[in-house]
């Protein structure tokens, strides 16, 4: 893509802008789909039907809650920190956004194609813990400073599962790029990571199996702790702390801290399919794959994931916070442990 | 501008020591927070004062009376018993029927009135109804606070049928003014049995349904398992009665200790705590109370329907109600506990005193005690677990 | 326990704290002094053979003579019995003994008598107003009781 860009429009600035223009334009995009699909998931698991009413069976909705949030009222508590209270939620969705720099969305297309890549995707993603807890602070409440603390000690709990099932996959493909992490994911179906990867003979493969796909469930819990989403979502918990965090924001604000909520869902989705099932690698080998139909299967297999999240999220009750603590450190991170033992021995014999 | 009196300036202007509402003086690593007087999951206007420390919740002290409304004044203004009716509907808003019964057999034991086998039959299957509808939102609501969504709206869809045999009866869908002093205000529609019929075979998978979501949940028993044990010698000292006190291991009901109607023709167990999933008296213990209710609920039903009897239900009621100077005190089986009303008649037709005991009022007064030393997410599920409806609390 | 056993038994232990009593009544009643309310509550919560260890109610009551009254109605859920006590004092003397350290169920109760007829309960722990604002000035269910023309700069009746 930076080729043909560079043919159009010559060596220019605006080569780059525009190269950087598309994960921007998707996230957009991604969120009016996303919701309302969550609102009409969520009616459907309820018994109910949402939306019937503005556009065919409501898929003008979106953009009316859009335009709403648009033309609210921007209140900010007199007692607030004004420069921490209007910064906070552009930090979050500051450092979902760099995450999406190093998603390859397709063979052809990748915003940063650094040897790093999975690891900044994690570290840039931990600015939104200092989002969060600005955000809390800034609100001069007792309720959101308790809901901003909660998150923060959630998030940081959490990302040592996440980091740890990277280091499966790497001790599988041997780097963090994740462009190369899919190229050693070819053939077909059986040879994505969560089945062993393309390079393992087929004992190892058997062998590794229960390990690997240990690893991607966990991925995939501690990623939902990540998001805020329930069963985890005890900093945004409605019954107890009325917002959380978001309490005291309104209007424009708001809609930063749940569009920053969406494209955050999607990245962690789209990381744990990259890692392990296979990015934009088509599952039938060779058949429906190359750029365009890469950058459908990506989207596809993220999108998949959004909805289970979002199915997930409509069934389970939340945990509480000293049990989602000890989720995190003795039930997640031994098991991981094990998954890593496992698999680096399977690897070397 | 209105001067207000009422906050006590030191908390605003003084650092230092801080005092609770009661004198408390807290150490400097306690704060207090307000939960309430409006919040999502404090069950209408109540005000929790709770002291913490970090996440521990070291004292609370309820506020109640923003929903007091003089029921027991007003009872007394009135010229005529039957006028208190509609006053006794709206105490516990959730479960009107129950009121009513309660104020109507007061009021009946003190007139010595017999009233007709059908009017019981019928009092027996509304009240009965009404019970599986304010359980269904106690447990609807629960599941809400817990962050379960779903439970809450597929209990509201099955509550809207009980509603709508309500409505079929006697046109109103919550508060409905139906037993009265010595009958019913309108007989059954011919389709009611029927419907009602239906709604029971509808019913009881449903239930099923839910405990498969909610109540077996792993993640739910862990919430809700061990929390806020309330042991049962502080519960009969505390006057705690219905499902919490059962949730306790007492087995103690008052349609078989204390028998009114013609409960003692049905065959029904009473449902008691196990500490099935963690010690007994749990907030877990009071929701499974909760939810095996419904299904007994449904067998009284479908048993009362199958026997009720012809007869004419308004031929009981008294044109005139002016009992001698008396007093009673007589208590039924409301969703919540022992809803008790204590008249007093000085021989005119108005009453010279109507004293409503109301479950939830009582049962409240026991949070302070079972909720030392949980976290607030845990303060949450107590207060939801004991199912108040301040309508009640307040009167 | 019949109500007579009971009246004569509390008769011979508390003598004279037993002022009168209604047996033949519906709903046999006893009357105590209002002093001694939490020693015979002690007594009857204890006593094996008497065992009431449930406070249903306790209502507060406006004589109109000038007299306010206490009901206390018990219950035991071991020996299935009931029975109703009642303390009366004045309007100017209103001072009643509290039962909130035999059985805590009094303690609303008792808060509620408080605010709303008047009587003050001696020996509890935490007796203020409970339905009403806490500056709120009278008795409401007296029956002298006069609505006030304004509360806090509010006007009252509409």
């Amino acid at each position: 893509m930076e080729q043909l860009l560079k043919f159009i429009l010559g060596d220019n600035v605006l080569v780059y802008v525009l190269y950087c223009a598309p994960p921007l334009v998707f996230i957009l995009l991604y969120a009016l789909v996303t919701l309302y699909m969550e609102m009409k998931v969520a009616a459907h698991i309820q018994d109910r039907v949402a939306y019937m009413r503005t556009g065919w069976h409501g898929v003008l909705q979106p953009f009316a809650d859009i335009l709403k949030l648009i033309q609210k009222e921007d209140i900010i508590p007199t007692q607030a920190d004004r420069a921490l209270f209007i910064l906070a939620p552009f930090l979050v969705f500051i450092g979902t956004y760099a995450g999406f720099a190093a998603v390859p969305f397709s063979p052809d297309y990748i915003g940063s194609n650094i040897n790093l890549g999975v690891f900044y995707i994690v570290a840039a993603s931990s600015i939104v813990v200092i989002g969060l807890l600005m955000s809390g602070w800034a609100s001069n409440n007792k309720w959101s400073l308790l809901g901003a603390m909660r998150s923060a000690a959630q998030l940081v709990s959490y990302e040592i599962p996440t980091a740890l099932t990277i280091v499966v996959v790497v001790m599988i493909t041997g780097s963090l790029n994740l462009q190369e992490v899919i190229k050693a994911q070819e053939g077909g179906f059986f040879n994505w990571i969560i089945f062993g990867g393309a390079h393992a003979p087929l004992w190892q493969k058997i062998a590794m199996t229960p390990f690997t796909v240990t690893a991607f469930l966990i991925l995939f819990t501690a990623s939902l702790a990540e998001v805020n989403r329930t069963p985890f979502d005890l900093p945004e918990a409605e019954s107890e702390l009325v917002q959380g965090f978001n309490t005291e924001y309104s209007g424009m604000k708001f809609a930063v801290f749940y569009l920053a909520e969406y494209a955050n869902m999607f990245l962690v989705s789209v990381v744990a399919v990259c890692l392990f099932l296979g990015g934009w690698q088509s599952p039938f080998g060779s058949a429906m794959s190359g750029p365009f139909w890469g950058i459908f299967w990506i989207v596809a297999k993220g999108m998949f994931f959004v909805f289970l999240q979002v199915w997930i999220r409509w069934t389970l009750p939340r945990l509480r916070v000293d049990q989602l603590m000890y989720t995190s450190w003795k039930v997640l991170t031994p098991f991981l442990f094990v998954c890593i033992f496992a698999v680096g021995l399977i690897l070397v014999l | 501008m209105i001067e207000s009196k009422l906050l006590p300036t030191e908390y605003v202007t003084k650092p230092g020591h801080i005092k609770t509402s009661t004198g408390k003086t807290l150490r400097t690593d306690e704060m207090i927070i307000n939960m309430g007087p409006q919040h999502p999951s404090t069950h209408g206007v109540l005000r929790l004062e709770i002291v913490v420390d970090g996440e521990i919740v070291v004292d609370v002290i309820p506020h109640i009376g923003y929903l007091h409304r003089c029921f027991e004044k007003h009872a007394e203004a009135m010229t005529n018993y039957q006028q208190v009716i509609p006053y006794c509907d709206r105490m516990d808003y959730l479960a009107s029927m129950n009121n009513d019964w309660g104020y109507a057999l007061a009021v009946e034991r003190m007139l010595k009135i017999e009233v007709p086998a059908r009017v019981e039959y019928i009092r027996v299957i509304m009240a009965e109804l009404q019970r599986i509808a304010s359980h269904l939102i106690a447990v609807g609501t629960f599941g809400i606070d817990m962050g379960a969504f779903t439970p809450f709206l597929w209990a509201f869809r099955d509550r809207e049928k009980i509603l709508d045999l309500f409505e079929m009866t006697c046109g109103a869908r919550l508060l409905y003014n139906y037993i009265w002093i010595g009958g019913v205000s309108h007989d059954l529609p011919s389709r009611f049995v029927e419907q009602a019929k239906e709604f029971c075979t509808y019913f009881r998978p449903k239930l099923v349904e839910f405990n498969n979501l909610l109540t077996y949940n792993e993640i739910f028993v862990k919430r809700t398992a061990n929390v806020g044990v309330l042991p049962k010698d502080v519960a009969l000292n505390y006057a705690v009665s219905g499902p919490t006190l059962r949730g306790s291991g007492m087995n103690f009901d008052l349609r078989k200790d204390d028998p009114y109607g013609v409960y003692d023709k049905f065959e029904w167990e009473v449902q008691v705590g196990k500490g099935e999933m963690g010690t007994l008296g749990d907030v877990w213990d009071r929701f499974i109370v909760k939810v095996r209710e419904m299904e007994q609920s449904i067998k009284i039903v479908e048993q009362a329907l199958a026997a009720i009897p012809e007869g004419n239900v308004q031929q009981a009621i008294p044109k005139r109600i002016r009992p001698d100077a008396n007093e009673i005190y007589v208590r039924t089986e409301s969703p919540r506990g022992e809803l008790g009303f204590y008249i007093m008649s000085d021989g005119s037709s108005s009453p010279y005193r109507v004293k409503a005991r109301g479950p939830a009022f009582v049962n409240l007064s026991v949070l302070p005690e079972i909720s030392r030393g949980c976290m607030i997410a845990d303060l949450v599920a107590i207060v939801g677990s004991m199912d108040i409806v301040l309508g009640e609390v307040d009167r | 326990m019949t109500a007579q056993e009971l009246h004569d038994s509390l008769k011979t232990k508390f003598g004279d704290a037993i002022v009168e009593a209604k047996l033949d009544a519906p709903q046999p009643w006893i009357r105590v002094a209002e002093g001694r309310t939490q020693e015979i509550g002690f007594f009857l919560r204890d006593e094996p053979g008497f065992e009431f260890d449930y406070i249903s109610c306790l209502s507060g009551v406006d004589y109109n003579d000038g007299r306010l009254g206490a009901i206390y109605h018990l219950y035991s859920t071991s020996q299935n019995h009931k029975i109703v006590l009642k303390a009366i004092c004045t309007k100017e003397a209103n001072r009643i003994q509290s039962v909130a350290d035999v059985w805590g169920g009094a303690l609303w109760h008792e808060r509620e008598a408080f605010d709303l007829i008047g009587i003050v309960f001696d020996g509890h722990p935490d007796l203020r107003r409970i339905l009403l604002p806490d500056d709120w000035e009278g008795h409401p269910l007296r029956k002298d009781y006069k609505v006030p023309e304004f509360y806090n700069g509010m006007k009252v009746p509409y």
